[in-house]
């Protein structure tokens, strides 16, 4: 033996494996292990998925009860037809972690606040601050209530307990080499599924669709302007409102008679406008267009429900078809990874769709603490004692970050002296959280019942059970129903209850009771033989209580203006609705920005862009320059009117919605926020739209002078991966659509599934999304979808029936045995 | 002669390692048979990277066949915009070879010339 060649080439190979088994950090990021990474028999190759691959299989495993078959069609939708209910949800969470392991885990990571776990602390702490900020906002112990609610009811906990087997099930077969590329990537493993991680799932979407308040900006507003200013600059309703409850419907006298304090309006006003608090929030459009029209409006004389979620546009998708059969139902739609059910589909009686209340339930109280341990707190001239929950943050390649949250009757203090969102630093003063979200409910029931419903009885009482986020659910039924009911956990508030930070100092503030489920906005079966909604405030001026929150106009308005003139209706019809770009909001600002404009001060390109927005037909379509021209004139006159005015305010603010004040400028051309307050003239609104219309312009040269002056081009829509790495995204789609338009594709967010029920006795069904089944980059159904999604195109939806199983549709078959 | 059985039994014997074991551990039954099968040097290191670089990026080649490169396409382009999926498979048999040549070399110093 030579020891010297043989030591140093045995320390080459260690060291070349050594090498190869760590992580490296290459610029800022690091590196999969490589050697892990690139094995053929471990790393990513294992995950390109053969082109002739036969999903087909025999499975036995404990967990199942009876025999049941699952069918996947062309589209790899998993139609699964189960002996009980536990089987059938069982199969739907063995299938969720089969096709999207990975995504469900994450999604219940980041609502969890563990990304830094997988991520580490990230560039400038974004991750740990995220982290923070869902750890605040009481997420966890929202889903351990959650929990303990859903295990309560016998039907909710054997529909969640049997999906969490099917999930772990999965867990306990899937050799490790087969597990998502993303785990490869970012080096980690999945843990066992939980109960609790379904209960994050849910309050997850919760946080995501209960974004719609303005607390900390309208109270800094409201510190800086006159009551007169401020009640222009944010009216509780617009003047041109088609609410989703037809004007002059009549409602009862309310259960709940909320009380405001005696001189509240001084007691609302807290200092300078300086309160500096800020999360990153939930994108303002996650809204939803839904409508039913009645049989007496459609071609085939039976409803037609339609539906399209807006969402933040993801791969893997946020949602996952599936059709779940057993012996007393049948019902197809879209499922969120992570938890059981369908969320948005139809049964063989009926079809549901969803659009997002966005009512105000998120409420923020200032709380005194005695002294700095934040121990105790003042509350009707006692001290409390605050409940401290200490949050240990696991930081990957860091030590553990522990955050301590003290929990008032109100909720817990989301900002305090060590935190103040992702401005990072400490906040001046202790904010409390109220949130409906925390209050223990059983959403899951809701869907439990709302998939089975046979009719409008059944709808009805499912919904007692929808709690946080509330939704506008449009429903229609083969029999010929239609209705539209907004339901959800709303307090009921006395007049601007809620707009601004609340003193938690006595009860005076406090919510002082739930609005009782019947007192809901609701309609059945309306004369005019449609319901719908599109995020607008849901009811007008004689609704018994007051409606805080953050609203759409215009998409409610057009589709109503649509469905109205609207008779003897198809499918296509309804898609082509689906697809509409045209401008609503534009049809409304145009005339305003075009009358006030002074050409004569303008040079030759101001007048060529000036004609090219005058001749744009005000649809948003990929290829119209004077989308762009238009958008960006608008951007800068909002900027131009409010700017001044709101640089007082050295906290967070938020400009006034787009229609207010379009609206003000219809109303009042003197509107004096128009003056520019920062010089000694005072400017009118010829100089300022001519002014905000000359930047534009500026902007739009230079789009040009790159290509990118059409719609499509600059706004460049696209769909991301969930950890934004653009090769596993679809980028630059090149397509209309936008906000306050019913397509309401932005860049990366919009309809995230399309939905067309009708419901003729042969139910005729048509949905996509943009994505595919499968989470994995390296299959073929990865992506799938995108293309059709893009083009406009819908798939038949298909409700499969047992009989039909010799269908030449169908590619593979799993069979899921009981163990012997 | 030598060398090629020596080329397959690594072959073999790396593959089956694959099959149950951490990834690097190939190298194990590598430095053994390029031990039991004693060859000079440098012979030992070529047949322990030509086993590996093989079985390596053979299979790689195999995979991504199947898959029409739909993977290494976008894997390829998470590392670096615009990269051929092919360095990928170049990269796959050339750690595999190295890692196999050294553990062979190792293995052949093992015994006595």
């Amino acid at each position: 033996m030579r020891i010297v060649p043989f030591l140093i080439s045995g320390v080459v190979t260690a060291g070349l494996i050594t090498a190869l088994n760590v992580r490296w950090n290459a610029g800022g990021t690091e590196t999969p292990r490589m050697g892990q990474f690139l094995s053929p028999q471990h790393g990513f190759w294992q995950n390109a998925e053969s082109l002739q691959t036969d999903y087909s299989a025999e499975l036995r495993l404990p967990g199942i009860q009876s025999g049941t078959s699952v069918y996947f069609d062309e589209r790899m939708v998993p139609h699964i037809f189960a002996e009980n209910e536990a089987d059938a949800y069982f199969v739907q969470g063995f299938l969720h972690a089969k096709f999207r392991l990975w995504q469900m885990e994450f999604q219940t990571h980041a609502a969890a606040g563990r990304l830094s776990e997988v991520l580490g602390a990230g560039a400038d702490s974004v991750y740990l601050n995220y982290d923070r900020q869902m750890r605040r906002l009481g997420m966890i112990s929202a889903a351990e209530t959650a929990v303990k609610e859903m295990e309560k009811d016998p039907l909710s906990k054997s529909m969640c307990d049997a999906y969490t087997a099917g999930v772990n099930a999965y867990l306990q077969q899937v050799p490790l080499s087969q597990l998502p590329l993303e785990y490869k990537l970012l080096d980690y493993q999945p843990e066992p599924w939980t109960n609790l991680k379904t209960a994050l799932l849910i309050k997850y979407m919760s946080h995501d669709l209960t974004g719609d308040e303005h607390d900390f900006e309208l109270t800094n507003a409201r510190n800086v302007f006159s009551p007169e200013d401020f009640s222009k600059l944010y009216p509780t309703r617009p003047d041109s409102l088609d609410p989703i409850i037809p004007r002059g419907t009549w409602f009862g006298a309310p259960a709940v008679l909320p009380q405001a304090p005696e001189n509240v309006d001084s007691l609302y006003l807290w200092g300078e406008g300086n309160i500096a608090v800020s999360a990153t929030k939930p994108d303002r459009d996650n809204g939803s267009n839904n409508w039913a029209v009645a049989g007496a409006k459609t071609a085939s004389g039976s409803p037609i429900l339609c539906n399209d979620p807006h969402l933040s546009l993801s791969l893997p998708s946020i949602w996952f078809e599936v059709q779940l059969t057993t012996p007393t139902t049948s019902v197809y739609g879209v499922s969120l990874p992570g938890a059981p059910g369908v969320v948005i589909g139809f049964n063989e009686n009926c079809s549901w769709g969803l659009t997002n209340a966005a009512r105000d339930v998120k409420d923020y109280y200032e709380i005194e603490f005695r002294d700095d341990s934040r121990t105790n707190y003042l509350f009707q001239d006692q001290w409390l004692v605050a409940d401290q929950r200490i949050e240990a943050i696991q930081v990957r390649g860091g030590s553990t970050f522990y955050d301590t949250v003290a929990y008032t009757l109100f909720g817990p203090v989301i900002y305090d002296q060590n935190f103040r969102g992702d401005k990072q630093g400490a906040a001046g003063k202790n904010y409390a959280l109220r949130w409906t979200a925390h209050d223990p409910s059983n959403d899951l029931l809701f869907y439990y019942k709302l998939n089975r419903a046979t009719n409008y009885e059944d709808y009805v009482d499912a919904l007692q059970y929808c709690s946080t986020p509330g939704q506008n659910f449009a429903f229609a039924t083969k029999t010929g129903d239609i209705a539209i009911w907004q339901q959800g956990r709303f307090p009921a508030k006395w007049k601007r209850q809620g707009d601004f930070v609340m003193k938690g100092t006595d009860s005076s503030f406090m919510w002082q009771g739930i609005i009782p489920h019947v007192e809901n906005p609701h309609i059945h079966n309306p004369e005019r033989g449609f319901v719908s909604s599109a995020n607008q405030n849901p009811v007008d001026s004689t609704y018994p209580y007051y409606i805080g929150g953050l609203y759409d106009l215009y998409r409610g308005k057009l589709i109503n203006r649509r469905l109205e003139q609207m008779q003897g209706i198809t499918v296509e019809d309804m898609m082509n609705l689906q697809k509409e770009n045209h401008n609503l909001f534009a049809e409304t600002a145009m005339p305003v920005l075009l009358n006030n404009i002074a050409d004569s001060l303008l040079d030759a390109d101001g007048h060529r862009f000036l004609n090219k927005v005058r001749e744009w037909n005000l649809r948003n379509d990929a290829d119209e320059e004077g989308a762009t021209i238009f958008d960006r004139w608008f951007a800068k006159l909002e900027y131009l009117v409010w700017n001044d005015e709101f640089k007082k305010i050295s906290g967070v603010y938020a400009f006034p919605e787009p229609y207010t004040l379009i609206e003000a400028l219809i109303r009042d051309t003197a509107f004096h926020f128009v003056d520019d307050i920062s010089t000694p003239e005072v400017e009118t609104l010829p100089e300022i739209v001519t002014r905000a219309f000359v930047a534009a312009v500026t902007e739009c040269k230079e789009l040009e002078a790159q290509g990118m002056l059409a719609w499509g081009k600059q706004k460049d829509s696209g769909i991301r991966h969930l950890l934004r790495i653009p090769a596993l995204s679809r980028l630059h789609l090149n397509l209309g659509g936008g906000r306050h338009i019913i397509n309401a594709l932005k860049q990366y967010h919009g309809p995230s599934w399309k939905m067309v029920v009708e419901l003729t006795a042969q139910t005729n069904a048509h949905g996509i999304f943009p994505g595919g089944q499968n989470g994995n980059p390296g299959s073929v159904y990865y992506d799938n979808f995108v293309d059709d999604w893009a083009r406009g195109n819908y798939y038949q939806l298909w409700l499969m029936k047992k009989s039909e199983r010799n269908d030449p549709r169908i590619r593979a078959v799993i069979q899921f045995q009981p163990q012997a | 002669m030598k060398f090629i059985v020596a080329t397959l039994l690594m072959m073999l014997l790396a593959f089956v390692s694959g099959l149950y074991f951490p990834w690097w551990v190939f190298a194990i039954p590598v430095l053994i048979v390029a031990a039991l099968v004693h060859q000079k040097p440098w012979k030992a290191f070529l047949a322990g990277f030509i086993a590996l670089a093989l079985l390596w990026g053979g299979m790689a080649l195999f995979i991504d066949i199947n898959n029409n490169g739909i993977l290494s396409t976008r894997v390829a382009g998470i590392f670096m915009e615009g990269l051929s999926p092919m360095v990928l498979t170049i990269a796959t048999a050339l750690i595999g070879g190295l890692i196999g040549g050294f553990a062979a070399l190792t293995g052949s110093y093992l015994r006595k010339s």
